[in-house]
């Protein structure tokens, strides 16, 4: 089925769903409250049968409406893909309707997606981080965490009171050489992103 | 020793099973399996509740392999991560390699010459056998038959050789580039992979041989971890596990991509979705592979194996570069600031051996990927053990485990 006659068959149960920038698949932008009933319609009138992906874009810390949550289908009949996105009302403390009910694979997916991005799934079973530990304050996707991390307590606390450890950042000193995209034009080559201790400064114990 | 006889009176079994329920409480124990165990493959974890030994409660735990590799992609260009999609499924880098390059270049609409799909393919190919060859002898390994992993190992230690060959690394290959691969095979590399399918096929034979009418391969694997279509499809699975359960969806025949749809091969299905026949399927992939294998080596087109007019996307010829401004530029540019991609959206996913390892990428332009998000298979193939444990026996899940073949490297990625 091609992108336009699905578009008018979605627009029946939302009538506000758009056509979404792609350089594949079709894709849909919809308002999150119609985000269940859409995909719904998707799976039982459509043959999307498969959730294949559900995640998340942080579109920065600025932009509003922060963050999008995006959904792959796939049909197993007919072979071929479908993205879903919508974006989620409060940039704080950002939540979007499960799919839990819909398909079984949005369980761990979803979850993963609160643990690295800390979009809420309302109503969601067993919302619980799965990466990283359950005591983990951040949620490392976001934009604004950094590449190396925050130093952080250690999980087991009973460890941590023997021997003193914590969680600490990456050591980056001298490397990964990454590129920025903001700053190609400028003249510098790419260098190392976190400089707050290098050949000349010591790192701090 | 009691020495009043009254005190045996005539047992009355009824009361007497009453009176020991009474005392005996049975209560449910909770056992924590893994993270370093030898049937968990790597490190995880299963949170399990048992009633005697049967499971009642099955809880996966992951993440003690997560990297951070999502975060770690928005960080470098599109060519630095390639070698980080070897760490992925490290059973078969050089599908992951393939994968990758794949979709990024769906996402910069480029075509790659004819032989370097060839290339990819064979290598996805000889890939899936090493990692099928892993899976399988790891899986019959946990549930008695050794001999099986020694036979699998030894083949497998012959691919790798072969694999280092090609690629000068035997585990971490880093094969591919955006538009292209890193080198062409080097000169009989070909009749060396095909002395290896000739020795191979009767070896495969040996291995049913030991397995398929195995009274106690039967035992521990037909009729264990039954897998039903609906939750196939509802879970997520894809892959060997996903047809085993009897489901006909294999992305080298439905969505083809790099010229997969120019090979002739069948895709094997499963009946009851049982660790059997996920055994089964593994099993004749292998031998498909091979066949595949062939194909590619027979008809192996000629011409370059990289994008040359890709100028911005892949950096030239190593020789060029020490010799002319050009491409001394060019491959500067290419190096320092990555290669030039359009903005957009793609979803790509390869049948790769674990199931459809799927990369999103979001891209505003330039070198880096502002979100590139990868659909690991393992992660959605373990998502069902929640469901498939429940019910069995505790000496069941080292076999449903090893049926499922995952690997944590894409899993917690």
């Amino acid at each position: 089925m091609v992108a336009h006659d699905l578009k008018s068959a979605l627009q029946e149960v939302c009538p506000q769903l758009q056509e979404r920038e792609t350089l594949d698949w079709p894709a849909f932008n919809c308002p999150i409250a119609s985000l269940f009933v859409v995909v719904k319609t998707l799976r039982d009138n459509h043959d999307f049968d498969g959730l294949m992906d559900a995640t998340a874009i942080d579109n920065g810390t600025e932009a509003s409406p922060r963050f999008t949550v995006v959904y792959h289908l796939f049909s197993s009949k007919n072979h071929n893909y479908l993205r879903i996105a919508a974006d989620c009302h409060d940039d704080e403390s950002p939540s979007a309707p499960t799919l839990c009910p819909l398909f079984k694979s949005a369980n761990w997916m979803e979850r993963e997606t609160y643990d690295l991005f800390g979009i809420r799934y309302e109503d969601h079973p067993d919302l619980r981080r799965i990466l990283m530990w359950d005591e983990y304050p951040y949620h490392p996707l976001r934009k604004e965490f950094p590449l190396a991390g925050f130093e952080e307590e250690l999980w087991d606390p009973e460890i941590a009171a023997e021997t003193g450890t914590k969680v600490k950042p990456a050591p980056m000193a001298g490397g990964p050489f990454v590129a920025r995209q903001s700053t190609f034009e400028g003249d510098r080559e790419p260098i190392a992103k976190d400089e707050s201790w290098n050949e000349a400064n010591e790192k701090p114990e | 020793m009691p020495t009043d006889k009254a005190e045996y009176t005539a047992p009355d079994s009824g009361a007497k099973t009453a009176a020991a329920a009474q005392k005996f409480e049975t209560e449910h124990l909770e056992m924590s399996m893994g993270p370093s165990h030898p049937s968990t493959h790597g490190v995880l974890r299963l949170n399990l509740e048992l009633d005697g030994e049967i499971v009642k409660m099955c809880d996966p735990v992951l993440g003690y392999l997560h990297r951070g590799d999502e975060k770690i992609a928005e960080n470098m260009t599109y060519n630095q991560f390639v070698p980080y999609t070897d760490r992925l499924d490290y059973l078969a880098p050089l599908a992951n390699n393939a994968a990758y390059a794949m979709a990024v270049e769906k996402l910069a609409n480029l075509e790659v010459p004819e032989r370097c799909q060839a290339i990819r393919v064979l290598t996805t190919e000889l890939a899936r056998i090493s990692a099928h060859l892993l899976g399988l002898g790891a899986y019959s390994m946990d549930v008695g038959a050794l001999t099986v992993f020694m036979i699998t190992f030894t083949e497998r230690e012959k691919l790798y050789k072969l694999f280092e060959d090609l690629t000068g690394a035997r585990f971490t290959t880093s094969y591919t580039r955006i538009g292209g691969v890193t080198r062409d095979m080097p000169d009989g590399w070909m009749d060396r992979v095909l002395t290896f399918c000739e020795e191979f096929l009767p070896l495969l034979d040996d291995v049913e041989a030991l397995l398929a009418r195995n009274r106690i391969w039967f035992d521990r694997t037909a009729d264990v971890g039954v897998i039903s279509k609906e939750d196939a499809v509802s879970y997520g699975l894809t892959g060997p596990n996903l047809r085993g359960s009897g489901v006909d969806v294999d992305l080298r025949r439905d969505a083809p991509y790099s010229g997969y749809e120019s090979y002739e091969f069948e895709v094997p299905l499963g009946e009851k979705g049982d660790c059997y026949d996920r055994y089964a399927v593994r099993m004749e992939e292998m031998r498909q592979s091979v066949r595949i294998v062939r194909q590619a080596i027979d008809k192996m087109p000629e011409g370059p194996f990289y994008a040359e007019e890709a100028t911005k996307i892949f950096a030239p010829n190593k020789g060029k570069i020490l010799t002319s401004m050009e491409e001394l530029i060019q491959n500067f540019m290419i190096t320092t600031e990555g290669p030039d991609m359009p903005a957009g959206e793609v979803y790509f996913e390869a049948e790769n051996p674990k199931g459809a390892l799927g990369f999103y990428i979001v891209s505003k332009g330039g070198g880096v990927p502002y979100r590139l998000k990868i659909r690991g298979p393992s992660f959605n193939n373990l998502s069902i053990l929640e469901k498939v444990c429940v019910g069995g026996m505790v000496s069941d899940i080292p076999a449903i485990l090893g049926s499922l073949d995952f690997v944590m490297g894409e899993c917690d990625r």
